[in-house]
């Protein structure tokens, strides 16, 4: 089986009315972009990948990450990491308790604790560890958010209009950190957004609904 | 949490909370038709219904019923309405805000307690303008406190009331979009009273709608507040019930038991009379705002609120302090404003007996909000899970025992755990408080744990959590604010609760409540201000809890300061 994430005839509807459908395989370390309007399904669709879609839609056909059908599978079991417009640290944990809580786990106390000094390091914020996430600017926190989410060893990587908060100069340096870390990593990269700079940036296959 | 147990929890809540109430109805059914068997009678009959018929004080005790429980049910919505309407977002409004929570938990026994030893002949009030501005040297023989017409008891139960329908009218209006009504009014020339009377009021009182219900009921049916403030011959339905329980006499529970059944039957009345008010209110309040007035009478309205609302604050802050000033009193003398001596001797000789009045009120009430607490964060979560929403239907569920008098059902309550051997203990008790403190526990944390930003549970669930490990790694935490205020709530309620400890006890169970008012007919001022103190206390402490604990615990966490 290959690698990669496979959206295999993917459909959604809502009440019987199809919604959005998507037959895809994105290969390691490539960015698939699904663009459209507001209100079109792209972050439903999203749901269908990490396993969270809501009781009021229904999707038929299956998910596939790295040869696994993890369509009827637990969502916290899929090993597939999600980054949304808001950062969504924990508000109630330090910096390092966010990224701790991202990787797995196992280890000693200090090793972990190495481990994340170490992923704060590489996106220049050391000595970040016990601040409180609020302190943090919108970019320092989106680099948080990015950490703490490959700390989890994804298989893939989604994005749900993961840059539109962050102002212009933010937003272009940390697209091209996301998309370096993914390339390095070999993830596939799913990214609904709204914005065509974002689609240019990512420099994948785009995919238009709506 | 078991993935098993957790999608039945929500019917086990319902069968907690609307089991006693269901039981209860029946064991007071059929008494109230001839049949207790513990009694040695078999009905069915109708001799139950006619002594009550045939006693002579029925009229005037089923009017003081209605009387009060109406009239300070439409005073204390009088006070609330305008008093928002002209005030909310003004920094005296704030201040009104802040002393919300502490009147709230106030438990009703104490209110009552502190606003008679105010507003007595011999009460703070008239030592206060004594003699200087009355001439009075001893107390004038009035009759103001327990008066025939019960005012003094309509005004104690408005003074708890108006913080309650405050809170809830406050709750509100955030999802009214109050505000920009008021702007678009205003722009078009409405007053603050007017333009918020016809703009917004219409919005909140339909989100308001059953807490008023739950006012209208409590206020009719409520023992431990006639016991105190109330008139005594003939006292009102609900007291005169509880007189009839306690009678050694077993034949008199069959007498008891119908009155119970007309005390449902007057509620339910009066909530059907109520609605056919909102529809008559409703049609006039179409017709004034077609007429397009824009408010001329808006400051003087407003100020009036204001200063109700300001009193009735203070009706409760004032007769705490009484209680206190009672509580450390040596001689005092009328008309005397402060007692010549302050001493611990109240304290000394009451101390120990409290103490353990307290011990065991504090267990009652942990106990139960321990219990509540597990339950409905059990049924928010599995809600959550497995989407099984609560519909509006089932809103009602979670309000019925709060609209069905307690007079109603706990007296058929204790029948039957009487003729099945198992009215003894505490643990019956508990059951009963759990029915009360339930739906307020439930109410409180539903809101904050619906509002909770799911996407934060889908970060956590992909990487990696369980979804046990993002209720207690993730969520609890992110709503301990929430959750202690919760645990607050209940506590305050499960402390003030007197009819459910009185019957269900058996006169067995002693908390705080139950003493407090056992000491009314006794008039010894300074054991009720220790008794009404502690019972407060018992009361207000877990609300300062909650607030100290996030504050210290998340000190360094500015995200979840106003969370």
């Amino acid at each position: 089986m290959p690698k990669g994430l496979t959206l295999d005839q993917v459909a959604v509807t809502k009440g019987g009315a199809p919604l959005v459908a998507l037959d895809r395989h994105i290969a390691p370390g490539e960015v698939l972009t699904v663009m459209g309007p507001s209100g079109v399904g792209k972050s439903t669709l999203l749901s269908v990948v990490t396993g969270t879609l809501a009781s009021d839609f229904r999707a038929t056909g299956r998910v596939v990450l790295d040869g696994q059908d993890i369509t009827d599978l637990p969502p916290h079991q899929r090993m597939v990491g999600i980054l949304f417009q808001d950062d969504l640290l924990f508000p109630h944990l330090s910096v390092g308790a966010n990224l701790s809580f991202g990787l797995r786990a196992g280890g000693s106390r200090a090793d972990r604790r190495a481990k994340v000094e170490a992923a704060l390091d590489e996106v220049g914020l050391d000595g970040f560890f016990d601040r409180d996430p609020a302190t943090l600017s919108g970019g320092q926190k989106a680099r948080v958010a990015l950490m703490r989410m490959l700390l989890s060893n994804p298989c893939a990587l989604l994005l749900d209009e993961a840059f539109s908060r962050l102002d212009t100069a933010r937003r272009a340096q940390t697209r091209s950190l996301v998309f370096d870390r993914a390339r390095a990593l070999d993830l596939p990269v799913l990214m609904v957004t709204h914005d065509a700079e974002d689609a240019a940036a990512a420099g994948g296959e785009i995919v238009t609904l709506g | 949490m078991k993935t098993r147990f957790l999608p039945i929890l929500p019917l086990v809540t319902l069968a907690v909370m609307l089991g006693p109430v269901l039981a209860g109805l029946w064991g007071t059914v059929l008494p109230a038709f001839g049949h207790l068997p513990a009694a040695g009678e078999v009905g069915p009959s109708l001799a139950p219904v006619q002594a009550l018929f045939d006693w002579p004080g029925l009229p005037r005790a089923v009017a003081l019923s209605v009387m009060t429980g109406i009239g300070a049910t439409v005073i204390a919505l009088v006070i609330v309405a305008p008093l928002t309407a002209g005030w909310s977002g003004t920094r005296s409004f704030r201040a009104l805000e802040r002393a919300l929570s502490p009147l709230l938990s106030v438990p009703h026994a104490a209110a009552a307690f502190g606003l008679a030893f105010l507003i007595a002949p011999s009460g703070w009030v008239a030592r206060l303008v004594s003699p200087g501005l009355t001439g009075w040297d001893r107390p004038p023989d009035l009759l103001i406190v327990q008066d025939q017409w019960g005012l003094a008891m309509m005004a104690g139960l408005v003074v708890k009331e108006v913080p309650f329908l405050l809170l809830m009218t406050l709750s509100a209006l955030g999802q009214t979009d109050a505000i920009r009504a008021q702007a678009v009014s205003a722009a078009l020339g409405y007053g603050r009273v007017t333009g918020w009377l016809k703009t917004v009021f219409p919005r909140v009182y339909a989100q308001i709608r059953l807490p008023v219900y739950v006012v209208l009921a409590y206020a009719m049916s409520v023992v431990d507040v006639a016991v105190i403030l109330g008139p005594n011959t003939p006292p009102p339905l609900s007291v005169q019930i509880v007189k009839w329980m306690s009678e050694p006499d077993l034949a008199m529970r069959l007498q008891a038991a119908a009155a119970a059944l007309l005390q449902l039957a007057l509620v339910l009345a009066a909530l059907v009379v109520w609605r056919l008010g909102e529809g008559i209110v409703a049609r006039l309040g179409k017709r004034w705002i077609a007429s397009g007035g824009r408010g001329r009478v808006d400051r003087p309205v407003a100020m009036a609120a204001l200063a109700l609302g300001t009193t009735s604050a203070l009706a409760v802050l004032l007769g705490l302090a009484v209680l206190a000033v009672w509580s450390f009193a040596g001689f005092w003398g009328f008309p005397d404003a402060l007692p010549d001596t302050a001493t611990l001797k109240n304290w000394m000789r009451h101390g120990p007996s409290a103490l353990s009045a307290f011990t065991e009120t504090a267990l009652i009430a942990l106990t139960v909000t321990l219990i509540a607490l597990v339950l409905t964060l059990g049924c928010l979560e599995a809600e959550y899970r497995h989407n099984l929403r609560v519909s509006q239907r089932g809103m009602w569920l979670l309000y019925l025992p709060l609209l069905i008098p307690q007079t109603a059902f706990l007296p058929g309550l204790q029948s039957l755990l009487l003729s099945v051997g198992a009215d003894v203990g505490i643990w019956p008790v508990m059951a009963a408080h759990l029915v009360f403190v339930l739906p307020y526990v439930f109410l409180s944390l539903a809101d904050p744990f619906r509002a909770w930003d799911a996407r934060v549970g889908t970060v956590a669930t992909a990487l990696g959590a369980s979804p046990d490990g993002v209720l207690w790694r993730v969520r609890l935490p992110m709503l301990l604010r929430p959750i202690l205020t919760a645990t607050a709530v209940g506590i305050a309620v499960s402390v003030g609760q007197y009819l459910p400890t009185l019957l269900i006890g058996g006169g067995r169970v002693s908390t705080l409540t139950t003493e407090a008012v056992a000491l009314a007919s006794g008039g010894d001022r300074r054991a009720i201000g220790v008794y009404g103190l502690l019972q407060t206390g018992a009361a207000l402490l877990p609300f300062a809890i909650a607030l100290a604990v996030p504050a210290l615990m998340w000190r360094n966490r500015k995200g979840l300061r106003h969370a």
